[in-house]
């Protein structure tokens, strides 16, 4: 077990080193700099600051060595927000959209799996079709609607929520950012959900507890949850590498002074370094996440070993 | 020889594929009211925009965020403060006015000669038009002047700079249908021509097309459009051609699944033994049976440019005004559903209808051409 995490995270290596070189070189042919946008800099100073941050040496130098940095564990400084390193803005970001994210997950995880299995329980009765009308609403509708409705409703209508904000992290803040990541996510697993259940429950050993005389809800609870729960699992590693890195639109909207903004922003302002810390942070989430989904596969499934 | 009434027997017609997954397709209620009402959509978008009497671009400054209604504008109580406007632009002074019927008349007062082409400032106004002099005092100080209501409709109400919801919101149908359309075949394209080759010549070649997919899969998304857009700027056809080109590595992934499968079945090989050529092959089983999938994953290519090309309006790096997009009128209304949520109600309907109707569609093509999953 030791040895197969040992092995993967050895493998991931390459990849992140492909997505590195990649992202610089796209970044860096990309036209403009960091320091000529229309700001008025004059060009003595510009040429100063480029000179300060290396950007005059060729290229493949530049390459090595934000490479040389990045083995170090230093991202470099933030060419934009020249008061912080890309390290720090992190530090301050990541915690945000990290909670947000994670309370998303928790929520469309239990939400979903628990309208999942009640529609596969019912399959083809009310309760079956409001939860694939519910699943087909939450993955159709985009989030950049979901989020302004939910603030109308909640937050101007009913007010119940404020609109948006961080409140220092107050909790009623994160309800709607957390309801607006969470619905689409919501939707996904219990589609997943369903869709495996009614699977599972058709398996032999399902019908040998049911000969046993067990009752209903221990069939479902302990013999065919754990073999639906699979598909669940796999979608939980690139879900949860993609909401714990932040959302541009929910951040954007509800104005949460989380990660998901620094992609977008670092990038039109070609602010290499936060972009390149962007990149290889979501890369490592990534990998990560997926190499815990692959371990968590042998332990909800047995017939699965990593030796 | 009696001459026997031989019934010729009908000749058995076999129905192709199409035609069976057209009639299955038929059955499909929620599919075919969604086909019919794509259909309505994309009329209203196409030809909306020439039967509303506003121009998307005309900026009415007297309708500033007015609401939606479907009775005329300008409200009763609305003509006093378009009148008052008007007339303090002529620096004048009001002694009296009066509707009479579809007209106001006014008469104004000043401690100078009032100029006659004054009359233009009322015409200048959104809600008067056909400005007359009725009467002039002697001395010239006090103008009477009449002037014809302009009646108009917003049905949709109007945008932060007044302009017409209505023929902004179809607008911008246009432009959102367009793209989907456009960077989806292109994604389409890309992606059958990429998968179809790697399926077939197989091997090493496959191997090492597929790799190029993985390391491309493995960037985060968002990073390839934002470069995208820092690459192409804000033209948005040659953006939404690359986005298209971003979105191809799903479908070449199934169309070579797809050629890699059919290339083994056994017609294929009987085909093969019999001597049927290379090309043939391809255009009598191969391609026929490739074609459902790119059917199914292209209604599905469609709605994801549309919410891509949202997303990027959204974020103000898409289309740019004053050209719309579902996208872009989101992104206002979002930004003031605290006084005027139509702006965001109507093209958050408009957008999620269609993508609902969309998503329909894909689920009855899937159910009609996948014979397997009946």
């Amino acid at each position: 077990m030791l040895r197969y995490v040992f092995r993967r995270l050895l493998t991931a290596i390459p990849t992140l080193f492909v997505i590195v070189t990649v992202a610089f070189f796209l970044i860096r042919v990309a036209p403009g700099g960091p320091f000529n946008q229309e700001r008025g800099l004059s060009p003595e100073i510009r040429a100063n600051l480029e000179a300060q941050f290396g950007l005059n040496d060729p290229l493949w130098l530049q390459y090595l060595h934000y490479l040389g940095n990045l083995l170090r564990g230093s991202f470099g400084p933030s060419y934009n927000l020249p008061d912080f390193t890309v390290t720090e803005l992190f530090a301050k970001g990541l915690p945000i959209s990290v909670q947000i994210g994670t309370s998303a997950l928790v929520l469309a995880l239990l939400l979903g799996s628990i309208l999942g299995t009640i529609a596969a329980l019912n399959q083809n009765k009310i309760a079956d079709y409001s939860v694939i009308a519910l699943a087909t609403a939450g993955s159709t509708i985009p989030t950049f609607v979901i989020a302004p409705v939910i603030q109308l409703v909640f937050g101007l209508s009913w007010k119940l929520l404020p609109i948006g904000g961080w409140g220092d992290g107050a909790l009623i803040n994160k309800v709607g950012p957390v309801l607006t990541l969470a619905l689409p996510q919501i939707a996904i697993v219990a589609r997943l959900m369903r869709g495996s259940m009614i699977e599972s429950l058709r398996s032999h050993h399902i019908r040998t507890a049911r000969a046993l005389g067990l009752s209903d809800w221990s069939v479902v609870v302990k013999h065919a949850l754990r073999g639906a729960v699979l598909p669940i699992v796999s979608f939980t590693g690139p879900a949860a590498a993609a909401l714990l890195t932040g959302s541009v639109i929910v951040e954007t909207i509800f104005s949460v002074p989380g990660v998901g903004r620094y992609f977008v922003d670092a990038a039109l302002n070609r602010d290499y370094t936060l972009v390149m810390g962007t990149v290889v942070v979501i890369a490592l989430f990534t990998i990560v996440f997926n190499l815990i989904v692959d371990l968590l596969y042998a332990v909800v499934d047995p017939r699965v070993r990593y030796d | 020889m009696t001459d026997l009434a031989v019934a010729v027997p009908e000749p058995i017609v076999g129905r192709s594929l199409w035609g069976n997954a057209w009639a299955r397709l038929k059955r499909n209620r929620a599919a075919m009211f969604s086909l019919y009402y794509l259909a309505f959509i994309a009329v209203i978008s196409v030809f909306g925009p020439m039967v509303v009497p506003h121009e998307y671009t005309t900026i009415y400054g007297d309708y500033v965020r007015t609401p939606p209604s479907l009775s005329a504008y300008p409200k009763p109580d609305m003509i006093q403060t378009a009148l008052t406007d008007a007339i303090k632009r002529m620096r004048v002074d009001i002694k009296e006015w009066h509707q009479d019927g579809s007209r106001v008349i006014v008469t104004v007062t000043s401690k100078k000669p009032v100029d006659d082409r004054n009359i233009r400032y009322l015409d200048r106004s959104d809600a008067f038009d056909d400005t007359k002099i009725e009467s002039k005092s002697p001395d010239g100080l006090e103008v009477t002047m009449s002037s014809a209501i302009k009646q108009q409709y917003f049905y949709f109400g109007t945008d932060n700079t007044g302009r017409d919801l209505l023929s902004r919101t179809l607008m911008a149908g246009r432009i959102s249908l367009a793209i989907g359309l456009l960077a989806g075949v292109v994604a389409g394209v890309i992606g059958v021509i990429y998968g179809a080759t790697a399926g077939f010549a197989g091997g090493r070649v496959d191997e090492v097309m597929m790799r190029i997919v993985d390391v491309l899969y493995s960037l985060p998304f968002i990073f390839f459009v934002i470069m995208l857009v820092v690459f192409f700027g804000r033209n948005f056809v040659l953006m939404f051609l690359a986005v298209g080109a971003v979105l191809w590595l799903d479908m070449a992934r199934i169309v070579r699944g797809q050629a890699l499968s059919i290339r083994r079945q056994e017609y294929v090989q009987a085909a093969e033994a019999m001597g049927v050529g290379y090309r043939g092959i391809l255009v009598r089983h191969v391609i026929p049976n490739l074609l459902g999938p790119v059917v199914i994953y292209m209604t599905l290519l469609v709605p994801q440019v549309i919410i891509l090309e949202s997303f990027l309006s959204f974020l103000g790096l898409g289309v740019q005004e004053p050209m719309t997009s579902w996208g872009v009128l989101i992104s206002v209304g979002a930004k003031n559903i605290g006084y005027a949520n139509w702006l965001l109600l109507f093209p958050a309907f408009f957008l999620v209808s269609t993508l609902f109707a969309l998503n329909f569609v894909g689920d009855g093509l899937r159910d009609a051409l996948d014979p397997k999953d009946r």
